[in-house]
């Protein structure tokens, strides 16, 4: 008799148990003011350190972007996605298969883990230039935020913001690299009804907690700096959040 | 009598007539693109329009056509004309030279890798969306062939040869600018360059010299040439990001890229050129400004012109530009050098 309703209860959770489909959506902003390709190439942007700037391009990559249930089961909905703003690319994920309904834990990997940043093994991403020559420790770009920022002289001067894997290539033979994804948990969401998710990038943030980022002095060539590599990454920590769950 | 024998004659040949192409049957031959083993490990897939697949009689319609004066309005110049396979089908000049004498105002772009261009924006400013519809222009443009495609759909209608390779080809004698552009297209498709020394580099089979190697890494290394960000790497064979950018020729540069959004900010933006087979594209830049590979050289070490929109990734403007040593501008030409892909220019699946 226990056993019988023991079966019962079994097959009725897993008949029951609704599924549904989850997008997962990215947006930006400057300190909550949006952000679209229709901002770019004007210099109307001020960062922490006063300097003021546009921005031209900015493309960056996330991976193993996963729902875990309360029993812990992650549910990778991809491994990787590469967002382009300029060119309006990878702003909306759909899971592949429905999931259950029911509340997870949302998180990603900012860049690759060293486990996946190899060098030149994803086609899309070489076949769009997202990689970082061996010389400068290879694998791939994280980030690619570049634009122009004002100098003193009301000039215009040329910024590449791009977070790479951290190299110390002093020594070319002997190359010190250093992991610099960051895993982002954005916390609990509950998916239900083809739940819409937004992942939200304050992009303000690279250049503010808790490194003050001065253009005037970290401008271009940042790929082979080992140190603003680590700057970037513990400003990354603060980039990402939680935007609006639909429904 | 004799006009009971020209009727029957007379219907013998509409029979015959409409038999011909109703009983002949269009049996194409599919001929995919043969992708290199190279772009096949590092790149995505070739792009080829599902409305235009690659046949043999395709193919071969499109070279025939490629080759052929006919398109031009006094039967003096074909796209070879202007896109020479010894040049890596660019022109060794400035500007080419339509069939009245008059001159572009942009040099002559090479052809090869072309369905490698995912974003399918061809023309130096970006004009096109996808190689059929590039094909169309020459053949109106003033100051290239100067026909009308009413004249040039005429003359190879009236063609002994052109109706059978059209049906071949697309099952219709019934000839139209889109089936000359779409042959033109899949002949275009096949036009692939991966034989250069340096695919044969990473391939194993060649070796570099020192001097190659070091230019090698002046282009990767961000705090030299920095070349790599648009010109590709030996991750992207293409050596070229198919994308637009003000690479820092002028102060106050032409429109290009504007010229087709209207965007301001696209203000000087014209298309990288792959650097694969430089040393059969001369001249360089879109305006031909400069006759050799030093010149390129010189300009990104030392003669930069910042503008509004140049763009970010063109490091130390302020300088003028990355500043090269004698030594490193030798070694980047030499391997600049190593992407010249013989093989290619010389293919005679590509020649007349």
């Amino acid at each position: 008799m226990v056993l019988a309703v023991l079966l019962v209860s079994c097959e009725k959770k897993e008949i029951n148990e609704p599924t549904t489909f989850v997008t997962v959506q990215f947006s930006h902003n400057w300190d909550e003011t949006a952000v679209t390709k229709a901002d770019f190439n004007t210099v109307k942007f001020v960062n922490a350190n006063g300097n003021r700037l546009s921005i031209e391009r900015l493309r960056y990559l996330i991976s193993n972007i996963t729902l875990t249930n309360a029993e812990n089961t992650p549910l990778q909905i991809k491994a990787y996605n590469l967002v382009d703003v300029g060119e309006k690319t990878g702003f909306n994920l759909q899971s592949d298969n429905p999931i259950p309904e029911g509340n997870y834990t949302l998180s990603f990997t900012f860049g690759l883990n060293a486990a996946n940043n190899r060098d030149g093994v994803y086609q899309d991403l070489n076949s769009v230039s997202f990689n970082v020559p061996k010389m400068l420790g290879g694998g791939y770009h994280f980030m690619q935020l570049d634009g122009k920022y004002l100098l003193a002289n009301t000039q215009l001067a040329n910024f590449n913001y791009h977070v790479i894997r951290a190299a110390d290539i002093t020594d070319p033979i002997n190359m010190v690299l250093q992991d610099t994804s960051f895993k982002v948990n954005l916390g609990e969401v509950t998916i239900k009804n083809n739940a819409i998710v937004e992942i939200k990038m304050n992009i303000s943030e690279w250049f503010k907690n808790p490194n003050t980022w001065n253009l005037n002095i970290l401008n271009t060539v940042l790929m082979p700096n080992f140190n603003a590599q680590l700057l970037m990454n513990e400003n990354g920590k603060s980039v990402f959040s939680l935007g609006t769950v639909i429904p | 009598m004799l006009k009971r024998t020209f009727f029957y004659t007379f219907i013998l040949v509409i029979a015959s007539s409409c038999s011909k192409e109703s009983s002949e049957v269009y049996v194409p031959v599919l001929k995919p693109i043969e992708i290199p083993r190279l772009f096949e490990n590092l790149l995505i897939a070739p792009i080829v329009p599902s409305n235009n697949p690659q046949t043999e009689e395709g193919i071969l319609l499109g070279k025939k056509l490629f080759f052929d004066p006919i398109l031009s309005a006094n039967n003096t110049q074909s796209c070879s004309s202007c896109h020479d396979p010894q040049f890596a089908f660019a022109d060794n000049k400035k500007f080419s030279e339509g069939i009245d004498g008059k001159l572009g105002n942009r040099n002559s772009m090479p052809l090869f890798n072309m369905a490698w261009n995912f974003d399918e924006k061809f023309f130096w400013n970006g004009r096109s969306n996808s190689i059929e519809e590039q094909a169309l222009e020459p053949v109106r443009n003033p100051v290239e062939m100067h026909n009308t495609w009413v004249k040039a759909m005429a003359s190879l209608q009236d063609n002994l040869q052109y109706p059978d390779l059209f049906f071949a080809a697309f099952g219709t004698r019934k000839i139209d600018s889109t089936l000359v552009a779409k042959a033109l297209a899949q002949f275009e498709r096949t036009l692939i360059s991966s034989s250069a020394k340096f695919d044969k580099y990473l391939a194993g089979t060649a070796q570099l010299t020192a001097s190659e190697l070091s230019g090698f890494n002046v282009f990767m290394n961000e705090a030299k040439g920095d070349c790599f960000h648009c010109h590709g790497s030996d991750k992207n064979p293409l050596w070229t990001d198919n994308k637009f950018h003000n690479n820092g020729l002028d102060n106050f540069p032409s429109k290009g890229l504007e010229s087709v959004t209207g965007n301001s900010s696209d203000r000087g933006k014209f298309k990288t050129p792959s650097i694969r087979n430089l040393a059969f594209t001369t001249p360089y830049m879109h305006d031909g400004r400069f006759a050799t590979i030093d010149a390129v050289i010189n300009h990104y070490s030392e003669g930069l012109k910042t503008s509004r929109t140049i763009d970010p990734l063109i490091k130390k403007v302020e300088q003028g530009g990355v500043q090269l040593s004698p030594k490193e501008k030798a070694d980047l030409k030499a391997f600049l050098l190593t992407l010249s892909d013989n093989d290619f220019i010389k293919n005679a699946a590509f020649q007349n």
